[in-house]
């Protein structure tokens, strides 16, 4: 699993690449707290074009993003969804309280 | 009973590196259904939440052994059975519900939501203080041609 930035004008995008499982969720967990909290970013992006497996452990990567940013007053967006990770979405019913664009 | 055409049993330590070794595993030995990408997926999904559900939980305190048993049944059923000798849930039907979990912040409490979701049986036996038992099947759709 890979975590790759770009920053514009407070509006911070986030890529994710690899697989996102128990086992390295925390690590991107971490990762992303840093990242948020430093840059105060008022619009999150996570790009998932790049994720090749996804299981509940990245909606709980996700949703921790989205607390992140609305306790700053933020917004957030899933972008990039593959077929698999937006099916584990569908199913935890999480693209029906964030934007998720394919 | 449905008749057991192939069969494989695979033991492994309690390791969260082998999580995605168990799912790779599911899915290669699913392969020989023919199943489509999105069948392979799910199993793939299902079989990573059952297993991590057994590193997570079943043995909080030490490292056990988690087996996890894949058949192929008559008529183009695929059978994955996750069983660990942990420390059993107490209340299984509150484990079930959705958003409930007694894991750390990586867990989202939706292991069993997408293993219903996306399998066609789920079975959860537990025992506290002997272990836990995941059972779930997938009918895989026909392929034109059939398969081999």
């Amino acid at each position: 699993m890979s975590i790759r930035l770009s920053e514009n004008n407070a509006a911070l995008t986030v890529y994710l690449q690899g697989e996102i499982d128990h086992h390295g969720a925390r690590s991107i967990m971490l990762a992303l707290d840093r990242e948020v909290c430093a840059r105060e970013p008022r619009s999150l992006t996570v790009d998932l074009a790049g994720v090749s497996f996804m299981d509940s452990s990245g909606i709980a990567v996700l949703l921790r993003c989205l607390r992140r940013m609305e306790e700053t007053g933020g917004t957030m967006a899933v972008r990039g969804t593959p077929p698999q990770a937006r099916r584990v979405l569908s199913a935890a019913g999480l693209d029906r309280i964030l934007p998720v664009d394919p | 009973m449905i008749p057991i055409q192939n069969q494989v049993t695979l033991l492994f330590p309690s390791k969260s590196s082998n999580e995605a070794f168990a799912r790779t595993a599911a899915a290669c030995f699913a392969a020989q259904l023919d199943p489509t990408l999105e069948e392979l997926g799910d199993v793939k999904t299902a079989v990573s939440e059952a297993v991590t559900n057994a590193i997570v939980h079943a043995y909080p305190k030490e490292l056990g052994v988690v087996t996890l048993r894949l058949r192929i049944l008559e008529g183009g059923v695929f059978e994955v059975t996750v069983k660990d000798k942990g420390v059993g849930i107490p209340d299984v039907a509150k484990a079930r519900e959705p958003l409930y979990t007694t894991g750390d912040d990586a867990r989202s409490g939706m292991g069993f939501t997408i293993m219903e979701s996306f399998m066609d049986a789920l079975r959860v036996r537990s025992v506290p203080g002997k272990g836990t038992t995941v059972t779930m099947r997938k009918r895989f759709s026909p392929r034109p041609g059939g398969r081999g």
